[in-house]
C-alpha cells in the first residue's frame, strides 16, 4: 500500500440503489488493485495468479497458453538473460478501457463530465443544484466517487436522477474501467448528461482518463490561490476551473485574479467560472456551459451501434 | 501518490509479455519517466516493490529513465526547455507555452530469463 496516501486496493465496490440495483458487488476490478493488495497482506499468489489468467482471457481474448517450459533452457551455468523491448505506456489498459467508454459516450450522443477536486470544495452541493436547474432540459445521471460510504449517491438520489457510488477502497482515484462498469449499472439513456464526481483528490484523479469529455475541476475560495501551481497535472487536464463559494468572498483572502493567473500559467486554455450554489450566482452560466457540451457531444454523435464500451451488466 | 495503481499497471504489463515474449522472470525495468509526469520516482520504487513481491518481477531492479521536459513557445516560436507546468519561457517570460514532451510514463525494455 501507498505509504504517502494509503492508495492500494482490492475494496472497490460499485453500489446501485433500490430494487434494481439492490445487490453489493464486490468488484477485484481493477484486477490490478486487488493483485498488489492480496500480495501485500496474504501472500496469496497462486489465487491471484489465476486471477490475472482470467481477467487476459476476458479482454484479449486467450491467446495464452502459460507455457513456461517453452523458454530457455533451464541450464546450470547457461545465462538465459535477454532484453525484451517492451516499449508501451504503462497506463495503456486504462486508456485503452477509457477509450472504449468515449466511444460509447459519442455513439449514444451521451455528455460525460469529470468533476474533480480537493475534499470539501462543494463538488456535491454543486451537483445537486445543477441537477435542479438542469433536470427539465436532459436526463441526468450520476456516478460518484468516494473511498467509503453512498452519502453522495443518496444525496444525488434524493433529487430524482439514477447515482451509483463506486467506493474506490484505499484507492484514491476512479479509473476507467469503474467507470465502464457503473454505467453498465447505471445505463445512461441516449442523450443524456453523465456527471462523474471523482475522488476528492486533486493528484491521482489527474493521470486517470475515465473517457470523459472534459475534466472540471472546482476551486474554492476558502483554499490557496496557488493551488493551480501546487498541482499543476489536474489545471493542464481540466478544460474548465469553476471558482466556487464565491459568496463566501467577503469573508475570506482569496485573489480572484491571482488564482486565474495561476491557472493560466499551467493551462493557457483554461476556461473559468465563479458560481456560489448557495446563492445561485454564477450558475446560469454554468449551466449554459453545460448546455453547450451537450450540444456539441450530441452534434458529434456518430451512428448509434452496438458498442462494447461499458460492459454487459 | 498513485504510484500504486501505476506500478500494479506495470506489473499486469509484465505478466502479459511474459505470457506473449515466454520469459518467466523480471530482472530488471527500463522505464521512460517525464519531468511531468507526476511521478514521484521513490514512490514508484517503494510500491514496486511491493506489487512485485511474489510476482516474476520480485526482485526486480527499477531502473527510471527520466525524460526532459520541453515546450513549444508560441510567441517564441521555438522549443524552450522547461522543468516545471508553471514555469516561464526561459526566452520571453510568457506562459503561453504548449508542453511538447516530458510526459512520458512508458516501459521502455526489459532483461528477462
Amino acid at each position: 500500500m501507498c505509504s504517502v496516501c494509503g492508495c492500494g486496493a482490492g475494496e472497490t465496490r460499485i453500489e446501485g440503489a433500490g430494487a434494481r440495483h439492490a445487490h453489493v458487488h464486490t468488484h477485484a476490478d481493477g484486477t490490478t488493485h486487488a493483485h498488489a493488495h492480496d500480495h501485500d497482506h496474504d501472500h496469496d499468489e497462486h489465487e491471484q495468479h489465476d486471477h490475472h489468467q482470467h481477467h487476459d482471457h476476458d479482454h484479449h481474448h486467450g491467446d495464452g497458453v502459460i507455457d513456461y517450459g517453452n523458454g530457455p533452457a533451464h541450464v546450470p551455468g547457461l545465462s538465459k538473460a535477454r532484453t525484451v523491448a517492451i516499449e508501451q505506456e504503462i497506463l495503456s489498459k486504462n486508456n485503452a478501457a477509457a477509450g472504449e467508454n468515449r466511444a460509447y459516450f459519442n455513439a449514444r450522443g451521451i455528455l460525460a463530465l469529470n468533476l474533480v477536486s480537493s475534499p470539501g470544495s462543494g463538488k456535491t452541493t454543486l451537483l445537486v443544484k445543477t441537477i435542479e436547474c438542469l433536470a427539465a432540459e436532459a436526463a441526468i445521471a450520476v456516478v460518484e466517487g468516494d473511498q467509503q460510504t453512498s452519502n453522495d449517491a443518496a444525496r444525488i438520489r434524493a433529487t430524482g436522477v439514477p447515482a451509483i457510488q463506486v467506493n474506490t477502497g484505499k484507492g484514491c482515484h476512479l479509473d476507467a474501467d469503474m467507470v465502464a462498469h457503473a454505467v453498465a449499472h447505471l445505463r445512461p439513456g441516449d442523450d443524456s448528461v453523465l456527471f462523474i464526481e471523482n475522488v476528492g483528490n486533486l493528484v491521482c484523479p489527474a493521470a486517470f482518463d475515465l473517457g470523459e469529455a472534459h475534466k472540471v475541476v472546482i476551486l474554492s475560495v476558502t483554499e490557496g490561490e496557488d493551488k493551480p501551481l501546487k498541482y499543476p497535472d489536474m489545471f493542464h487536464a481540466a478544460d474548465l476551473m469553476i471558482i466556487a463559494k464565491i459568496d463566501l468572498l467577503p469573508h475570506v483572502d482569496f485573489n480572484v485574479a491571482e488564482t486565474i493567473a495561476n491557472a493560466r500559467k499551467v493551462n493557457p486554455r483554461i476556461r473559468v467560472l465563479q458560481l456560489s450554489a448557495r446563492t445561485g450566482e454564477g450558475l446560469d452560466a454554468w449551466v449554459q456551459w453545460i448546455k453547450a457540451a451537450h450540444t456539441m457531444a450530441r452534434t458529434g454523435r456518430v451512428a448509434p451501434t452496438p458498442v462494447g464500451g461499458a460492459r454487459g451488466a | 501518490m498513485h504510484e500504486m495503481a501505476i506500478s500494479e499497471s506495470i506489473l499486469s504489463i509484465l505478466e502479459d509479455e511474459g505470457r506473449r515474449q515466454r520469459y518467466s522472470r523480471v530482472r530488471k525495468v527500463r522505464l521512460e519517466i517525464g519531468a511531468l509526469s507526476s511521478i514521484e520516482p521513490q514512490a514508484l520504487r517503494f510500491t514496486f516493490d511491493a506489487v512485485t513481491r511474489g510476482t516474476l518481477a520480485e526482485d526486480a531492479v527499477l531502473e527510471i529513465i527520466e525524460m526532459e521536459a520541453q515546450a513549444w513557445c508560441l510567441p517564441c516560436a521555438q522549443s524552450v526547455a522547461i522543468r516545471q507546468r508553471f514555469d516561464a519561457c526561459p526566452l520571453c517570460g510568457g506562459h503561453q507555452l504548449q508542453v511538447t514532451a516530458g510526459e512520458e510514463m512508458r516501459i521502455k525494455d526489459l532483461e528477462v530469463d
